[in-house]
């Protein structure tokens, strides 16, 4: 049970997908426009997330190792499907303000990334646990984004006006395309300055993917594991060799040893 | 001429009206992750066009004369995926074999755009965009293909520019905590207030 509340621990703060990890930048980007819309995409994607984590965990000693991936994909796009017409059904309104994003959670590096980086490995519960972590810490994030951009785009909280007209003009274009960029913008930009680990300001070794975190999913991920695995073998041919070496001198020098005393 | 008009009218919005990335935030990750140099953001660039433009065929194809006939339209979000990604991997060893000189200048990218959200959004707007009644089954194939280049366009254009402009800002004096990614996004919101000039284009 430790292990449990480590995990949504870790989502919610540690590794916190938007703040931390940097994943997932297009629908935090995009859907922020107010909190309702941020926090209905976060509540989405954590469906998602807890229901792939939970099947991929369960399933993770049955798929074969070399269609790993497509076999991941297939299984969080069905689940993306069921979100979907769940939606569709139940909050028409949230369905049609989200629009296409809905089914581009399939994409989103979050779910493909823990799915690849913690389910397939690990037991079903905490698997679960981690799902409902990170989910919670990308609805978090989303929903402060989305706060953030309608406060200053409208006034307004959750569709609740909360500076007067008198003594606030909105700053309209924060709802629009750049206003998302800005207020990101600033928000790594105050990362950077208090040293709060993120993805943007930790010099990670160079990989297939010039250390992009956001990048790495999917085929990607893979080519990062096999990178990995290679230098790990590379590591340890050399050492191997390296000790046959250093065995073969002092073969040498024991039988140099013996040379000179006969 | 009619059909001229239309091919024009529709490359100018989705290129420049509706850009991929400046107003529909698809494909932010390659945007803000490839483009450090004006080289490797055209090589994207190269290789999304390719890509996006024959994903939004097949797609559209499978669509219009599989999945909607059969009654299964709510099949298309895993339709789509697979398509992509079996495409994406096709290209990648059709190259490799064939044109070896193409595969090196956009090889590195070709993995990368599986998981690019633009090709799936292209993809899955085409659909609902044209499957109202309005066209038939060969216009929502060509016209899809048709958005589905100028969407691509539009998205190497604004990474070219944003490649272009990091390149200049690398030597400028930032305050330390805005370099790196923060004075990038930043570019890219003045990118998306230049782009907005062009709403009144048609």
């Amino acid at each position: 049970m430790k292990r449990c509340i480590e995990r949504l621990f870790n989502g919610l703060i540690k590794e916190n997908p938007t703040f931390v990890l940097m994943l997932g930048m297009c629908p935090t980007l995009a859907v922020t426009t107010s909190a309702f819309n941020g926090l209905g995409m976060g509540l989405s994607t954590t469906a998602v997330l807890i229901m792939s984590n939970l099947m991929i965990s369960a399933l993770r000693k049955i798929i074969p190792n070399g269609v790993r991936m497509p076999a991941f994909i297939v299984i969080v796009a069905s689940f993306v499907t069921i979100v979907q017409l769940v939606l569709k059904a139940y909050v028409p309104a949230l369905d049609k303000s989200l629009g296409v994003f809905i089914p581009l959670i399939v994409v989103n590096c979050i779910i493909l990334g823990r799915a690849e980086a913690y389910a397939s490995k690990n037991p079903v519960l905490p698997s679960v646990f981690d799902g409902i972590g990170m989910g919670l810490g990308f609805t978090c994030a989303l929903t402060i984004i989305g706060a953030v951009r309608e406060t200053l785009g409208s006034g307004a909280v959750f569709g609740y006006q909360i500076l007067s007209e008198k003594i606030f003009t909105p700053i309209s274009i924060f709802v629009l395309a750049p206003g998302a960029f800005f207020v990101l913008a600033c928000l790594t930009a105050l990362q950077n300055k208090f040293k709060a680990p993120s993805a943007t300001n930790i010099e990670v070794e160079k990989l297939a993917c010039n250390s992009n975190c956001a990048s790495c999913v999917g085929r990607q991920s893979c080519i990062n594991h096999q990178l990995v695995e290679q230098q790990k073998q590379e590591i340890a041919e050399k050492e191997r060799q390296e000790k046959l070496k250093r065995a073969e001198e002092l073969k040498k020098k024991v039988f140099e040893a013996k040379g000179g005393n006969e | 001429m009619d059909i001229l008009k239309t091919v024009f009218i529709t490359l100018i919005s989705t290129t420049l009206i509706n850009n991929v990335v400046l107003s529909q935030f698809l494909g932010l990750c390659p945007f803000l992750g490839v483009s450090k140099s004006t080289k490797s953001a055209s090589g994207m660039g190269g290789a999304v066009i390719f890509v996006i433009t024959i994903s939004s065929l097949l797609a559209s194809l499978a669509y219009t004369f599989i999945l909607k006939p059969l009654g299964l339209e709510f099949l298309q979000t895993i339709a789509f995926i697979v398509i992509i990604a079996a495409l994406v991997q096709f290209v990648e060893m059709f190259l490799k074999k064939k044109i070896p000189s193409l595969y090196t200048a956009l090889g590195v990218y070709l993995p990368l755009i599986t998981t690019n959200c633009a090709v799936l959004g292209v993809a899955i707007n085409n659909v609902t965009n044209f499957n109202n009644g309005d066209y038939s089954s060969l216009q929502t194939v060509l016209m899809s293909v048709l958005t589905g280049f100028g969407t691509a366009v539009g998205f190497a254009i604004s990474i070219i520019i944003l490649a272009g402009i990091r390149e200049k800002i690398q030597f400028n004096d930032i305050p330390k905590s805005f370099k790196g990614m923060p004075i990038t996004l930043i570019t890219a919101g003045l990118m998306a207030i230049a782009f907005f000039g062009f709403q009144g284009l048609i």
